[in-house]
């Protein structure tokens, strides 16, 4: 008998704590709902938080592959051009047949080149020189009123220094400056695209190399005045000096802009598929010619390709020079603070 | 005089006339094209689409391309903000300082910043020919939103950076999550975004190479999404290379439209970060 009872008790016992056990964990699954979905204002905000945080992160993601993504989608384009043409073959010949797949970008090349390398030597001592003076002789009043204008400056869509190159620098070219050299031109010319890509990357050479000057330390300076050297040899000697990297990576900046761009180079220079003799030759970069034949890109074979490989040339050595001066210029900011 | 005090007089006086040149180029650039194009402007010009023979002169106008820059702008800006502020907010309150993917993420859109925008078209023609797209509105602000998206993030995160930190921790210091930590730095930062965005609303309203590929060109207005769109720098282009005079100076007269749109939104860029950050701390 007893043992019966007790078995009985024991059942019950058993019974009643496997009801302890159901009641413990259907609390623990309701302390788990009131967290997951409890409208209790303070784990409400710490899942928002959480939501935020992984969201923002993809987003962020996202943005830094961008420079991959590009760089792949173009390149998937260019597989077809890349398989029937060697790279050499593609980069130093100069015949350019689209209906007989022959394609080769060295004339392209080289009236880029020349282009960028005419803006580069008329920009960078202007722009040199004006920074130096803003950020060294100049009076607060004076700064703050070029400045601004220098920033307008940078705001104007290139279409419009195209359609000025064409009002101003293109018949300039043709009647005042090219007759003393050569015996004809159209205006239309590498020269002309380079004036006004130099105007066009004034800007932004002045504002890195002002950045740049004004993140030396004035004692550097004194320490110059105040040996006797005049402000100009402080300069040559002292500030020039100390900010060398900082007025290359300035440059090959200004470079990649210059490389990269289009409407207005496209509206002043020509447009002839040739490699320029002298600076009053027309030319044709490669930035222009993307532009100028997408219409036909569609219809010719391979054409496409061969277009969208000229957009990718353009993307890694910008890509580069872009890289090379940002870290250069992440450094110089790194040892000023 | 000493022969270095001569130098340091040749360069003051070569350092005062390239800086004169420099400033009075956009004076050159300005006068040149008003006074081209502001004898063709009319009336007719901003109100009215191109009517039929427009291209061989005859009469209409270019609203088209102004309403088509306006959609692509505003349409672009907006998506671009959607994503460029989650990117800010990432990397100043949710990354820890000075973290590694805060350094990438500037240095990334420093980078696709320097991108020539004929490239972002050519990426951007690459897209809408793998998701199945025609030369459209959508691809047009898909575009111009990726070009715009690196403006968007350099310009707000040099704002939102130098809020002070003290701010973020009163908020810690109360019980406050970081989401909410970001609300109160946004509200402080909102003049330097309302610079960034007009920044970048004058890149996108000017910017040409861009749209050539996707958004194509048409005479009408678009009504939705999957029209093409004309655009107002494309619109100059076309017109200048027309041989006949008077489309040519119908060129001049929309270039002195789109001077003034850039010029407004410039100066109004410059004076909202003056006027609205009065109230900062």
């Amino acid at each position: 008998m007893p043992t019966s009872t007790n078995t009985i008790r024991l059942r019950s016992l058993n019974k009643k704590s496997t009801q302890k056990q159901l009641l413990k964990v259907m609390r623990s699954f309701q302390k788990f709902c009131r967290v997951a979905f409890s409208p209790t204002v303070k784990n409400k905000r710490l899942l928002k938080d959480r939501f935020v945080n992984k969201t923002f992160l993809a987003f962020t993601l996202l943005s830094i592959s961008m420079v991959v993504l590009i760089a792949i989608g173009l390149f998937y384009k260019s597989i077809p051009l890349l398989d029937s043409t060697s790279l050499s073959n593609l980069l130093l010949s100069s015949e350019w047949k689209p209906f007989k797949e022959a394609f080769g970008f060295y004339s392209f090349i080289v009236g880029t080149l020349w282009v960028t390398a005419i803006s580069i030597i008329i920009a960078l001592p202007l722009s040199l020189l004006t920074g130096i003076y803003l950020s060294e002789y100049a009076h607060v009043r004076v700064r703050k009123l070029v400045l601004p204008l220098i920033e307008l400056l940078s705001g104007i869509p290139p279409v419009l220094y195209g359609v000025w190159g064409v009002l101003v620098i293109v018949p300039l070219i043709q009647d005042r400056i090219a007759p003393h050299f050569v015996e004809f031109t159209t205006g239309y010319s590498v020269l002309a695209g380079g004036v006004v890509l130099a105007i066009m990357i004034f800007p932004l050479i002045i504002s890195i190399i002002i950045e740049v000057f004004d993140n030396i330390p004035q004692d550097l300076r004194n320490a110059s005045l105040s040996l006797g050297a005049t402000q100009w040899q402080t300069i040559k000697k002292v500030v020039l000096r100390k900010s060398f990297d900082g007025i290359i990576a300035a440059v090959v900046l200004a470079i990649s802009r210059a490389f990269g761009e289009t409407i207005a180079v496209l509206m002043v220079c020509g447009n002839l598929a040739q490699i320029p003799q002298t600076v009053f030759d027309s030319g044709y970069p490669l930035p222009a010619l993307i532009a100028n034949n997408y219409g036909e890109m569609m219809s010719i074979p391979m054409y496409d390709s061969a277009l969208m490989f000229a957009a990718l040339l353009l993307f890694v050595i910008i890509f580069l020079f872009n890289t090379i001066s940002r870290v250069i210029l992440y450094r110089i900011e790194k040892r000023n603070t | 005089m000493e022969i270095r005090k001569i130098e340091e007089n040749i360069f003051r006086f070569l350092m005062i006339l390239s800086t004169i040149i420099i400033s009075s180029t956009l004076f050159m650039i300005v006068y040149t094209l008003f006074s081209k194009g502001f004898g063709s402007l009319s009336w007719d010009m901003i109100s009215k689409i191109p009517e039929g023979g427009f291209y061989i002169g005859k009469g209409g106008g270019i609203l088209n391309a102004i309403v088509g820059s306006i959609y692509i702008t505003l349409g672009s800006t907006f998506l671009g903000l959607l994503v460029s502020l989650p990117i800010v907010i990432y990397i100043n309150v949710y990354a820890k300082r000075n973290a590694t993917i805060a350094t990438l993420t500037r240095l990334s859109s420093d980078i696709l910043f320097g991108i020539p925008s004929i490239v972002y078209g050519a990426f951007g023609f690459t897209i809408m020919v793998y998701m199945g797209l025609k030369t459209s509105l959508l691809a047009g602000i898909i575009t111009v939103t990726l070009m715009i998206i690196p403006i968007l993030v350099r310009a707000i995160d040099e704002v939102v950076r130098v809020v002070p930190e003290d701010m973020s921790n009163a908020v810690f210091a109360l019980g406050g999550t970081r989401y909410e930590s970001a609300k109160i730095i946004l509200r402080q930062s909102i003049p330097g975004i309302v610079t960034a965005i007009l920044l970048s609303f004058g890149r996108a309203i000017g910017d040409a190479a861009c749209v050539l590929f996707t958004a194509g060109f048409t005479d009408s207005i678009p009504t939705s999404l999957e029209q093409p769109a004309a655009t107002l720098p494309l619109s100059i282009f076309f017109q200048l290379s027309s041989p006949i005079q008077e489309v040519q100076n119908r060129a001049y007269a929309a270039a002195v439209i789109l001077t003034i749109i850039v010029l407004i939104i410039n100066i109004a860029a410059k004076t909202a970060s003056k006027n609205l950050s009065k109230n900062k701390i």
